[in-house]
């Protein structure tokens, strides 16, 4: 079983990394999925996991964090996920799942173009 | 509508940290012996009034404005009942919320309860400032999940969402269940 000991060595090993990332400075990049009801039962789960490990296995939590909303009253396009650049505008993909989401990811948070077909501009509304 | 139990409670689970609850306490329990599956979510959030409690089962009721319905309660309550189970919710305006759903274990419209262990870390890292108290069981054996033992050796400076901190807590929900279900397809 695992045990709070695992925990506490955990803490002391982080406790350097800590000092460490509190002198990374800038602006966050925001990714926001929306996971109230509507997003929830259309799949926003997956995605949410998948952007948030992405992000951790590319290195980028430093640069971009991955948070959820609620219902932003688009429930016929979710799962949506939002991203936020800091000084540009805000870009909201729909209908995503997770190898959407994958692609996202190496288009536009690490390389920045903007997946035009997957935003809710591309739907016409 | 929810393809699992688990997004049933995880979607309740986010109302309770909406409604400012410092603490929520989810009970998962899985009864052979009286042939069912219980849910329970308990928070110390704003809670609802008489009126509001009435409605809240009700599809056609939100307190939203972003759209008309809200089918989160409503889900949860037909899935239960559509096992020959049963589902009760009762809350008081500054005091907090409790629900409780019951299903029929052995009925074929019984959903699965799905991943658990993703709901409960998910609620933990995404809702840094509300406490989680976690309880699975499973016939006799029972394991407890405190977030406010976690904050008590972190401290303030490392966050829940930190990435060794989210594997840890993963890792934690998995052995435990793993070691009380033995593994069991629920």
């Amino acid at each position: 079983m695992k045990s709070l000991e695992e925990l506490k060595a955990l803490r002391e090993k982080m406790r350097a990394q800590v000092n460490m990332r509190e002198n990374v400075g800038g602006e966050h990049t925001r990714v926001v999925v929306g996971m109230a009801t509507c997003g929830i039962a259309s799949g926003a789960r997956p995605v949410l996991n998948r952007l948030s490990e992405l992000v951790q296995e590319k290195d980028l939590t430093d640069k971009i964090s991955v948070t959820q909303t609620g219902c932003i009253g688009l429930c016929q396009y979710e799962p949506i996920v939002e991203v936020l650049e800091p000084g540009k505008e805000k870009v909201t993909y729909i209908k995503m799942n997770p190898e959407k989401a994958e692609e996202v990811v190496e288009q536009h948070l690490i390389r920045g173009n903007v997946l035009g077909k997957y935003t809710l501009a591309s739907a016409g509304i | 509508m929810m393809t699992e139990i688990s997004l049933n409670i995880l979607d309740v689970a986010e109302n309770s940290t909406k409604a400012g609850a410092t603490l929520v306490e989810i009970g998962v329990m899985v009864s052979h012996l009286s042939d069912t599956l219980t849910v329970t979510i308990k928070d110390n959030g704003c809670g609802m009034d008489e009126e509001q409690v009435r409605k809240v089962t009700d599809p056609f009721y939100t307190t939203r404005t972003t759209r008309k319905v809200g089918l989160g309660v409503p889900f949860f309550k037909q899935a239960a009942e559509a096992t020959g189970g049963s589902f009760e919710i009762t809350s008081k305006k500054g005091v907090g919320t409790y629900v409780k759903a019951v299903f029929v274990l052995s009925s074929i419209d019984r959903m699965p309860l799905g991943d658990i262990c993703l709901t409960m870390q998910n609620l933990i890292i995404y809702h840094p400032e509300t406490d989680f108290l976690y309880t699975y069981a499973f016939d006799s054996k029972s394991f407890v999940l405190d977030t406010r033992e976690f904050r008590e050796i972190l401290g303030e400076d490392i966050p829940f969402n930190s990435p060794e901190i989210a594997a840890y807590i993963m890792d934690y929900l998995k052995e435990n269940t793993l070691e009380v279900d033995g593994g069991a397809a629920i």
